[in-house]
């Protein structure tokens, strides 16, 4: 990298500092008024400095949810979240793990053309095929579950094609090591498979997870009850009120609190993620 | 302990390309067989049918008196070496040794007197809770040397194993595979394109040519009488020189053997002289170029004649190109014109398309 010098240096930082306000200052704005009194928002008043309502705020959202619409303790819906997105990391790498090693380690009748049927979901998003998927997990009767949350967001050709595309890179002479040292498809699936795919299923599990934290439409659609509801319908729900005023602090410190899991998963899995990126070597 | 034994073995792919056409190859006990051939001769795909790696399309493969065709890689009793060595990345240097023998369901203490006595063999003691990526190419080479050893097979199968080791090392661990087989005695099959190795190592060697087995042998025995132009260039290097005994200055030398068609000889049988020894062949060449490598001398020449092309691959010279090794560094100036001659014990003759020798 080129050293820049002095004056262009500086202009380079300054640009770059903008920039992170920018991006920063909403969150720092959620931040702010979620300390602060619901009155002074309402009337346009809100101080760009924190208030002294951090706590009492807090308390209510995480343990008592808003006096409006939805009563909801926010804690619940974190719990309905971080449930639905678990699953649905968890599913979608256990899932699009084994049927990668299908596709990749196993001559069977028509592989490619099942290789490509997978291939071709990719290309219809949720929404297209909401209808069907809302019929299907309706006539289950998991709607207002866990399960109807989490399943019909599992199965996944992106994953599918990425451990694909990682198991074609893991050479063959493995393999045979691997049966002449007597280990059958599923010893050496999980003595050597997984374990060397440990790295792409950290950074898997983080895309994924935020990906099922940040759902919307779906659980929208199928949950009603207000016990099963997730945290980012929750928000939406918290800021229409019909007769009262939206309780932005709540509201806010609701973002807040949304933001905090994806988050914590970044950090905490981004070290297993690059260690793994270092000590991997095929 | 076994003898391993290839009964008209082939190999077609489903496309229809014959890869293996018909081998037949007997290695007898304890011995150490090299197959050596070209790139794409199918050395390494007759390697993998012994293995079980490759399906056998037909003959039959024989180890210890037991056809193995039907039979899984695990269940072969054989263990390999591949180029690339094939450690599993994620275990330590003991458990990929280990791996093996516990998938037998072997007890732990066994497995460990038999990694530890393979790592003090190997010298690779104070690596066993290293990573094969912590290792040099030699030490990962002989932690997969540990793994064959470990299982204490029938036969031991290397696929190129030194191919990605810098020279020197090379030449150390092939004497350290040579010595351990000895050692251990187990029936080996060896897979290399190298022929100063296959020379060095084999107690038979096998040089292959598309698929097919071209001479089996002792190895001197095969560099002293090579049954083809093809095993002539391929074994011995500089490889041999072959010229057409078509050319008036050869066929008058040669007499009624000059209805042969090649005529070969080996670098180091020329001699540069005046003389023309009875029944041999003298030829006068043109100094083209010179290259001393210490203890001997190789001296490219060029024939008067417009000498005709001979097709015997690989590793021909360009036509008329005649190369000669002497001793010492002492050598003529380059565009000086010399005579050389060999003795008539030391002339090969083949048939003119190459493929049968004949007895002068």
């Amino acid at each position: 990298m080129v050293e820049e010098e002095g004056f262009r240096r500086y202009v380079a930082h300054i640009i770059l500092w903008i920039g992170i306000a920018i991006v920063a200052f909403p969150v720092y704005i959620a931040i702010v008024a979620s300390t602060q009194d619901n009155a002074l928002i309402a009337n346009g008043q809100m101080s760009l400095l924190p208030g002294g309502h951090f706590f009492e705020v807090y308390y209510q959202t995480i343990f008592v949810g808003t006096s409006g619409s939805t009563r909801e303790p926010v804690a619940n819906m974190m719990l309905n979240s971080l449930v639905m997105a678990l699953l649905i990391a968890v599913g979608k790498i256990a899932i699009s793990i084994i049927s990668a090693y299908g596709i990749v380690y196993f001559r069977f009748p028509f592989r490619m053309p099942i290789f490509w049927i997978i291939f071709i979901t990719l290309m219809l998003p949720v929404e297209v095929r909401i209808y069907p998927t809302y019929k299907i997990v309706a006539d289950l009767h998991m709607l207002d579950s866990y399960a109807g949350l989490a399943l019909p967001l599992i199965a996944s050709a992106t994953a599918t094609l990425l451990f694909r595309q990682f198991f074609m890179t893991v050479p063959d002479e493995l393999l045979e090591a691997s049966r002449i040292d007597g280990a059958g498809p599923l010893r050496f699936f999980w003595d050597t498979l997984l374990p060397l795919s440990r790295t792409n299923m950290a950074a898997l599990f983080v895309i994924l997870f935020i990906l099922g934290w940040n759902q919307y439409l779906w659980p929208l659609l199928i949950t009603t009850r207000d016990d099963m509801q997730t945290i980012q319908v929750g928000i939406r729900k918290m800021i229409t009120t019909t007769d009262a005023l939206t309780e932005w602090p709540i509201v806010m410190a609701t973002a807040v609190l949304a933001m905090l899991p994806p988050v914590f998963v970044v950090v905490a899995m981004q070290k297993l993620f690059v260690r793994g990126l270092v000590e991997t070597e095929k | 302990m076994a003898n391993v034994t290839l009964r008209n073995v082939r190999k077609t792919y489903p496309g229809g390309f014959e890869a293996i056409k018909g081998v037949n190859v007997d290695v007898g006990d304890g011995q150490f067989c090299v197959l050596v051939g070209p790139s794409g001769c199918g050395k390494s795909t007759l390697l993998r049918m012994v293995a079980g790696l490759e399906t056998v399309t037909g003959g039959e493969i024989d180890i210890g008196g037991k056809v193995v065709n039907q039979i899984e890689p695990a269940d072969r009793d054989i263990a390999m070496v591949f180029q690339n060595y094939a450690l599993y990345p994620h275990m330590s240097v003991f458990n990929n040794m280990a791996y093996g023998l516990r998938n037998r369901g072997m007890k732990e203490a066994e497995v460990k007197s038999r990694v530890e006595e393979a790592a003090r063999v190997l010298e690779l003691g104070a690596m066993l809770e290293r990573k094969p990526r912590q290792l040099s190419g030699g030490q990962r080479q002989r932690v997969a040397m540990g793994r064959a050893i470990v299982r204490q097979p029938k036969v031991f199968l290397f696929d190129e194993p030194l191919s990605n080791l810098d020279a020197k090392l090379r030449i150390s661990m092939r004497v350290e595979i040579r010595k351990l087989q000895r050692r251990l005695n187990v029936t080996s099959i060896y897979v290399t394109h190298d022929q100063l190795e296959a020379m060095t190592l084999a107690d038979i060697l096998v040089v292959m040519n598309g698929g097919q087995v071209e001479q089996v042998g002792n190895p001197l025995a095969i560099y002293e009488k090579p049954l083809t132009t093809f095993v002539a260039s391929f074994i011995g290097a500089p490889p041999m020189n072959l010229m057409s005994t078509r050319a008036d200055e050869i066929k008058s030398q040669l007499g009624n053997a000059g209805d042969a068609g090649i005529l070969g000889i080996r670098p180091e049988d020329f001699v540069i002289t005046d003389q023309t020894p009875s029944g041999g062949v003298a030829l006068p060449l043109t100094v083209e170029a010179i290259e001393r490598v210490g203890a001997e001398t190789f001296i490219y020449g060029s024939r008067a004649q417009d000498a005709q092309r001979i097709a015997a691959t690989p590793g021909e010279l360009p036509p008329g190109e005649i190369i000669v090794r002497i001793p010492g560094s002492e050598a003529p100036p380059i565009g000086q014109k010399i005579r050389v001659a060999a003795i008539r014990a030391k002339l090969h003759l083949f048939s003119g398309d190459g493929r049968t020798r004949i007895e002068a």
